[in-house]
């Protein structure tokens, strides 16, 4: 049998994504990706393998999987509760996954989107240069029950490492540098805009978040038309109840809604894993501010590898050890059983 | 912030994020603005500047996409200054390699429901809005919001209706809609406050075709009306769903 991971039972948003197709703005296509960037990153380090390979994006909760054939996997992003053949095992870290077990992901405890990523990635056909399921634009599809995702070949043996994450699962204060629209809106309600304070409004997807502001939405001056112009992810549309509305990774490429600023892109994965009813703030900083903070973000996602140390356990938790390949190359001895 | 403040000059440069720049060659639609945006984006292109990962236009400016870890947007903003002042752009000529197309068209009916009320808009019978609408050459100013989708013009002037206040739920791919002397033919199923006005069975966005963006900013399209019957058959026929095209000399 083909090297393949069955999806048994699937949450509602389940797709494919990598970091997207970028090279399109012209032709109307957004770059589109997994919601969460640095989740992307993040598992590639834990598998020790390339960031271009496709993964497993889950929206509030994930699904029930097997394996045709043994599997390294990683679990990123929003952390949800997950165990394999009924014992729980740890997010944001590696695990092997054997031939025909059952690897349960339920709901999120924190965040939005969950992220499984396969030793030898997805190997899906690629559309346009990606595999990344772009639902606005048609491409891919939201799996179901009884897909079957091909997985490419793996190269990498270690498992059972953990990579702390970055906290960006409970909202914050969100980076904003001004564009040139941003002199649309008047001096005041500018300040006001940085000192309100949003929720994470319950619509909200991969095309965009909306915040609900606390007290009175936001508004251009008076009588100007805003002919639609290009927009990218973390660009900030005030639509007509004065509400922003966060553009994310899947956004349209053209937009006719006046833009107060934009998030930095190293902060967009916080507004993605926003819940719905999180508190967030935003904050203008001065480009030479952006930049720095967009360089250490860069790199911090190079430099990943380091941050990983083995994965600990409850030795009490033997049945659950035993399940592991703790050091690259030694298997803990389940293979008498 | 580049030129934010300037009051009505055109062209200018912006800021958009972090990493974008946008040449801006007016604040309304116009017709010298839409040719001199796709000029700068050729030249653009062809002098293919340091630091500029991708390019687009929409009606009438181009955006730039920058590697703004390794380049200075300031730096660039200049370079495309230079090249802003190095002639009058309003004055260029159409992109080379146009085409005409000719796209078969259900104009009313259950297909394309809205047909009444834009005919209604504009003052015209709902037949008259047909067939006006069916006996013009368009223009794609630019490709955008969805994949492939041509935003095109420009119809008379009656024909400046305003979008709908309430969204359309879900209007199909090939949807010919109507708003502000402008069509658009969509490329994916999607809620609209354009109204609906005929229906095509062309598909602008084909993602596993070997064309999978069709049309091109400077192409013209005639939007042909056709009966029911024989919209069936085109649409059963593939995604041109009956159009053609040639090369316009």
């Amino acid at each position: 049998m083909s090297r393949a991971l069955h999806i048994q039972q699937a949450g509602p948003g389940l797709t494919v994504q990598d970091l997207g197709r970028p090279g399109y703005l012209a032709c109307g296509l957004s770059r589109g990706g997994a919601a969460d960037r640095l989740a992307i990153f993040e598992g590639a380090a834990l598998l020790g393998q390339d960031a271009a390979l496709a993964a497993l994006e889950m929206a509030g909760m994930g699904g029930t999987f097997t394996a045709t054939e043994a599997l390294r996997i990683a679990l990123t992003g929003a952390p949800m509760r997950v165990r394999i053949d009924g014992q729980p095992v740890a997010w944001n870290a590696s695990h092997l996954l054997p031939a025909g077990a059952r690897l349960e992901i339920g709901p999120a405890t924190a965040g939005v989107y969950g992220y499984l990523h396969l030793g030898g990635g997805i190997s899906t056909p690629e559309v346009l240069g990606a595999r990344a399921a772009h639902l606005a634009a048609g491409i891919g599809r939201a799996l179901k029950a009884g897909d079957s995702l091909p997985i490419g070949p793996d190269r990498g043996q270690e498992t059972g490492l953990f990579l702390d994450p970055d906290d960006r699962f409970s909202g914050g204060e969100l980076r904003v540098v001004a564009g040139y629209q941003t002199a649309l809106f008047p001096d005041e309600e500018v300040i006001r805009f940085e000192q309100t304070r949003f929720t994470r409004d319950a619509r909200g997807n991969r095309m965009g978040v909306r915040l609900a502001p606390e007290g009175d939405g936001f508004a251009a001056r008076a009588g100007l038309t805003v002919l639609s112009e290009a927009i990218v992810p973390g660009d900030i549309q005030i639509t007509g109840d004065g509400a922003p509305f966060v553009l994310m990774a899947e956004c349209q490429t053209t937009g006719g809604y006046p833009r107060i600023g934009a998030v930095l892109p190293c902060d967009l994965p916080r507004v993605a894993q926003a819940a719905p009813g999180t508190a967030l703030r935003l904050r203008f900083v001065p480009p030479g501010e952006a930049l720095a903070a967009e360089r250490r973000a860069a790199e911090a996602r190079a430099t990943l590898r380091r941050r990983l140390t083995p994965l600990t356990r409850d030795p009490r938790d033997i049945r659950d050890l035993l399940s592991y390949q703790l050091i690259s190359g030694a298997t803990a001895g389940n293979e008498e059983e | 912030m580049t030129d934010s403040n300037s009051q009505g000059r055109f062209p200018r440069i912006g800021r958009v994020g972090l990493d974008g720049l946008l040449v801006s060659f007016g604040d309304r639609l116009s017709e010298a603005g839409n040719r001199a945006a796709l000029a700068f984006r050729a030249a653009v292109e062809r002098a293919s500047p340091e630091g500029v990962e991708e390019t687009s236009t929409s009606l009438v400016s181009v955006f730039l996409r920058l590697d703004a870890l390794h380049t200075d947007p300031e730096a660039v903003a200049r370079e495309m200054q230079a090249l802003l002042d190095s002639r009058d752009w309003y004055a260029a000529d159409l992109p080379q390699g146009r085409r005409l197309w000719r796209i078969p068209t259900v104009y009313g009916t259950d297909l394309a429901p809205q047909l009444s009320e834009a005919a209604g808009e504009a003052g015209l019978s709902p037949e008259a809005a047909a067939t006006e609408i069916a006996a013009t050459r368009v223009r794609v100013q630019t490709i955008g919001f969805a994949p492939g989708q041509p935003y095109l013009g420009e119809l008379r002037a009656h024909w400046n209706i305003p979008r709908q206040q309430a969204l359309t739920e879900r209007v199909p791919v090939g949807a010919l809609v109507l708003a502000i002397r402008q069509l658009v033919l969509f490329s994916v199923t999607t809620p609209t406050g354009w109204r609906h006005v005929g229906q095509t069975a062309f598909r602008p966005f084909r993602p596993e075709a070997e064309v999978p963006f069709v049309l091109r900013p400077g192409d013209e399209v005639i939007f042909e009306a056709v009966g029911r019957e024989q919209f069936e058959r085109l649409r059963a026929a593939g995604p041109d769903g009956g159009a053609t095209c040639e090369a316009i000399k």
